[in-house]
């Protein structure tokens, strides 16, 4: 195919208008060639005969009459065995890698492999004659803890494929080729470990999709016994800024029981990821006694870096997860916050001289953002494997005002809400999860039923507090105030938890379900208690006692003796 | 040879345009003697924003495209002097020309930062115990106008233990200025010390240009292996100065008026804060000041999303509800091992004691813990929240230990057993 090229007419800001020759397509990636230096961008309208190109890079030093080159490629990834452990821009440009090149800054222009340039055990599944189509594994080459499947492309058009030639088993060079597949009409295709995915398009070579009926754990006990979170679902969480949405996020990036880990950093501060790149080498995952980093990929386009990546940093995320999903493994990508997204389609779409809709955000707001969630999903692979994609997304509401277009918009497409409350971080209760203003649609670990009976106190108890900020507390009856006595109890030795403490910081559903069934004991008895004054210190005293039980060693005599303590505590006082 | 081109086709705000060649985006130009930059290429259309207005700007003035984007110079002799927003000398010092370095440079390579470990001590308990300050943090202070934001700031430049402290001032008043001066000279700190200094009266487009003047300075300070502490007040007069750009622009306003890069425009000079590996830091403290007293106005809530937390300054002294330091907890589990575990208690009982006096005010009776909590309170604001306090951490925690003592038994401060054991200053009291 001929290379079609063209000039720049215009530019304005991160925005370039493009003269061309010959045939251009809308989301094709091109370069503008600035001081011998190659500028990544996307054609996104063509308009009269000009192109309008978004640049992902640093815009500053073009001018007009430079030279473009169309690759009449659509925006693409490349996916194979090594992008484990990395840490990459929104462009799949490996950071690591940058940095040895360029030094401390990220320098425009340097576009380098992705894919680690070395070579895999490769043993392979099919035999010649046989037939493949796209998403079918050839082989596999043990990545990690993992073993990493190597699939016919994705974007394989036609069901008429059968291997020509396969490689035996041994070690061969990541790029090379190692099958050669044709089709009835005698085209051959020459396949290496290496596949490319254009980002924007989801990966449907699966057998069907499941309803997300599996809890996905995240040892919070807030969101797994109250507020659940499904394999294959999805979830949101908006907060206003200090509420702590990324120390939730790492808490789950940590904790949670999937195979693989995603955090798509995007548009927010480069301090939260480093401390992911520091911190995950040196934790240690539960379930398999590796380095967390094992099963992570980081994708970071922080806030100083070209606005336009932030786009082609959440769909890169989305890519690399059905990826593997296609090996049959459960995958979590946290997108870390899909507001900045937003804000980088709005700063275009003005720069288009687009209609402005609400608060300046474009008109295809509510579709992009629902299609990206639509990409997750629990499925049925034609091997009969079942795995999912997972996405929860932080949203960073303007002025913590949940009425705004983004949240609005990822509500309707999200399984799960859990809402960050001001109130209940100012007043240091984490994670400010707010108990009443959230909702799930998945089940949990802990029994629904009684869940909802703890829930039901916990509003009583609301209720209670709010009606005593009327009537004080000298208004209120002692039955009255033992229910919102009860509520803070499920507040602060549930509901809380702290991040910073070694033992707290992760509990297991076993324990979330132990630690509950006695709660629910303490929470359903009647007491017999003289007045407000021991209400009081009875509640502090039995208060004291579960933070005390959480922060004893699961399983151990300690946490068995300091069980038995709260029980014979509060049944001191019990009546029937 | 420069082509100098003398028909200028359009002046609109302080946006002039005219019909030249070759130009590239973001180059300089000289628009009769003021300076001006390339921000927008339409064919031969090329638009210029002039950094001194273009006000007298007539359509024969002279334009001479300079060939390079707008630099600073970067030398030892920095220190001691003042600028303004377009890098010329305030005092009467001679221009400085080596050494020149473009500002706005690319962002740092998250790959190459390092997790920030040093705390910075200031003396003021609401920040060392608190919200600990950490080199190499981003953090504004939010403030009301009329608060002693710039009084703040100064002093904790002068206790802060820093090499180089580069202060950038937009919208300031001329006395504000002057004051910043007076103070630091006093404090004997001007020697290290770079001003870039954009007052109120001085043109628009100059106050956009000094964080990045400011921060191109410190990066290549910290560079050099030095600890920067970078002052920036107050940038909602910088996010202003955005705001009027853009709507001369004809550009969609996204919220009250704002451009809907505003979050990305703050967020460029924020996340210049850094520490560097084998090399120095740059810490940023900026101010914020909020109309109104609104923290959810655009400029606040921006900024508090992009920020490592901020100090809420509000009624003479740091609140320590709003107030946050997110990088506190990589530098309090080292202080000492109750830092952390009094913190929050106290904070919590502080805003039971907010309940406890919303309670009073409306006029109900007062329960006997009530009357603790308002004690506490009290003890709580005059020995610790006080701006006048100057202690360093340590006796500030034992402070917060005696306080709870005085109002509390320990059972009641919701604090673990064994770190009561250990820290409770009346051991009696424990069984």
């Amino acid at each position: 195919m001929e290379t079609v090229t063209g000039y720049v007419t215009g530019i304005n800001g991160n925005l370039a208008n493009v003269s061309f020759d010959g045939s251009v397509h809308k989301n094709e990636v091109a370069y503008i060639l600035v001081d011998g230096k190659r500028l990544k961008g996307e054609v996104i309208r063509i308009n009269n005969g000009i192109a309008s190109m978004q640049i992902y890079e640093m815009s500053n030093g073009i001018k007009v009459g430079d030279a473009v080159e169309f690759t009449g490629e659509l925006m693409s990834v490349e996916l194979g065995p090594g992008l484990l452990t990395q840490v990459f821009d929104g462009l799949q440009n490996p950071l690591p890698d940058l940095a040895e090149q360029c030094g401390f800054f990220l320098e425009r222009g340097v576009y380098l492999d992705p894919i680690p340039d070395r070579e895999w055990e490769f043993t392979p599944s099919v035999k010649v004659g046989d037939s493949v189509e796209a998403g079918d594994s050839i082989g596999s080459v043990p990545e990690g803890l993992f073993t990493h499947e190597i699939m016919v492309p994705f974007t394989l058009k036609g069901r008429d494929w059968t291997v020509k030639s396969i490689k035996e088993k041994g070690s061969y060079h990541v790029r090379a080729t190692i099958c050669v597949i044709v089709n009835s009409k005698g085209e051959e295709k020459e396949l290496s470990m290496v596949i490319t995915q254009p980002v924007k398009q989801a990966v449907k070579c699966y057998e069907e999709r499941l309803r997300p009926d599996e809890p996905l754990v995240t040892k919070i006990r807030c969101i797994d016994a109250f507020l659940p979170v499904a394999k294959g679902g999805t979830f949101c969480v908006p907060g206003p800024f200090g509420a702590g949405k990324t120390v939730l996020q790492h808490m789950e990036a940590k904790n949670g029981e999937a195979d693989i880990v995603i955090v798509a950093a995007c548009g927010e501060r480069a301090g939260e990821v480093v401390e992911i790149l520091k911190e995950f080498p040196e934790l240690e995952d539960p379930k398999t006694g590796r380095s967390l980093m094992e099963r992570t990929i980081i994708i970071c386009n922080t806030s100083s870096m070209p606005v336009a990546a932030r786009e082609a940093s959440c769909y890169t995320a989305v890519t690399l997860a059905e990826y593997y999903r296609q090996m049959g493994l459960d995958v979590l990508l946290l997108a870390d916050s899909t507001s900045r997204w937003a804000q980088a389609m709005r700063e275009m779409s003005g720069r288009l001289e687009e209609i402005p809709g609400e608060e300046a955000f474009p008109a295809y707001l509510e579709s992009t953002i629902a299609s990206f969630y639509e990409r997750a999903g629990k499925v049925r692979l034609k091997n009969g494997k079942i795995a999912s994609v997972t996405i929860g997304g932080t949203v960073s509401p303007a002025g913590g005002n949940f009425e705004e277009p983004v949240t609005q918009a990822t509500l309707k497409v999200v399984g799960a809400f859990h809402g960050l409350s001001r109130e209940r971080s100012d007043a240091r209760k984490y994670p400010a999860i707010h108990p009443m203003d959230s909702w799930s649609k998945y089940s949990g670990v802990v029994d629904m039923g009684r869940i909802e009976e703890a829930r039901a106190i916990l509003r009583r108890g609301n209720e209670i507090n709010q009606m005593m900020k009327v009537v004080g507390e000298e208004g209120t009856s002692a039955e009255d105030y033992t229910i919102y006595q009860k509520g803070e109890l499920l507040d602060s030795v549930y509901l809380q938890q702290n991040s910073f403490d070694p033992i707290d910081a992760a509990c297991s559903p076993e324990r979330q379900r132990e630690e509950f069934d006695v709660l629910y004991d303490a929470l359903m008895k009647s007491y017999d208690l003289e007045d407000k004054k021991e209400i009081r210190g009875f509640f502090n005293q039995l208060r004291q006692e579960f933070l005390d039980w959480h922060g004893t060693q699961f399983q151990t005599p300690e946490y068995y003796e300091q069980g038995k303590k709260i029980s014979e505590f509060y049944m001191s006082k019990a009546v029937e | 040879m420069q082509k100098v081109y003398t028909k200028i086709e359009s002046i609109v705000g302080n946006v002039v345009t005219v019909r030249a060649k070759d130009v590239r985006l973001g180059d300089l130009a000289l628009v009769g003697d003021s300076y001006a930059t390339v921000i927008k290429l339409d064919k031969d259309v090329v638009s210029l924003q002039v950094f001194a207005g273009a006000q007298g700007i007539g359509t024969n003035d002279p334009i001479r495209f300079l060939g390079r984007p707008m630099m600073v110079s970067f030398s030892e002799h920095l220190l001691g002097r003042v600028f303004d927003g377009a890098g010329v000398p305030r005092d009467n010092g001679p221009a400085l020309t080596e050494n020149m370095i473009p500002i706005g440079g690319p962002s740092f390579n998250p790959a190459k930062r390092i997790l920030p470990k040093n705390m910075i001590r200031t003396g003021i308990p609401m920040i060392d115990v608190f919200n600990t300050l950490v080199e190499s943090q981003k953090l504004p202070i939010f403030s009301i106008s009329g608060e002693p934001y710039n009084a703040l700031l100064s002093r904790i430049a002068l206790q802060a233990e820093v090499d180089v402290i580069v202060l950038g001032g937009m919208g300031l008043k001329y006395d504000d200025y002057l004051a910043f001066r007076d103070t630091l000279e006093k404090g004997g700190a001007m020697s290290h010390t770079v001003m870039f200094i954009h007052t109120a009266a001085d043109p628009t487009v100059e106050c956009t240009l000094v964080p990045d003047m400011a921060l191109a300075v410190a990066e290549q300070f910290a560079l050099a292996g030095k600890k920067v502490l970078v002052l920036l007040t107050d940038m909602t007069n910088f996010a202003d100065a955005q705001k009027e750009m853009a709507i001369t622009m004809e550009q969609v306003p996204s919220n009250r008026g704002y451009p809907g890069d505003l979050y990305s425009c703050l967020a460029s000079r924020y996340e210049k804060a850094v520490d560097i590996e084998g090399a120095g830091s740059i810490t940023i403290l900026g101010v914020t000041t909020m109309p109104g007293d609104d923290v959810t106005h655009p400029v606040p809530d921006n900024t508090g999303y992009i920020t490592e937390g901020q100090y809420y300054l509000k009624n003479g002294h740091i609140e320590p509800f709003g107030s946050l330091s997110r990088l506190k907890q990589n530098v309090n589990g080292k202080t000492r091992d109750d830092h952390r575990a009094l913190m929050d208690g106290m904070i919590r009982l502080y805003s039971q004691y907010k309940e406890a006096l919303e309670k009073k005010s409306m006029g109900f009776l007062m329960t006997e813990w009530d009357e603790k909590l308002l004690k506490y309170g009290e003890l709580f604001e005059t020995k610790l929240m006080d701006l006048g306090v100057n202690i360093p951490l340590e006796d500030a925690l034992d402070l917060g230990w005696q306080i709870l003592a005085e109002c509390f038994e320990p059972n009641e401060t919701g604090l673990k057993t064994s770190l009561l054991k250990e820290r409770w200053p009346n051991k009696d009291a424990l069984n």
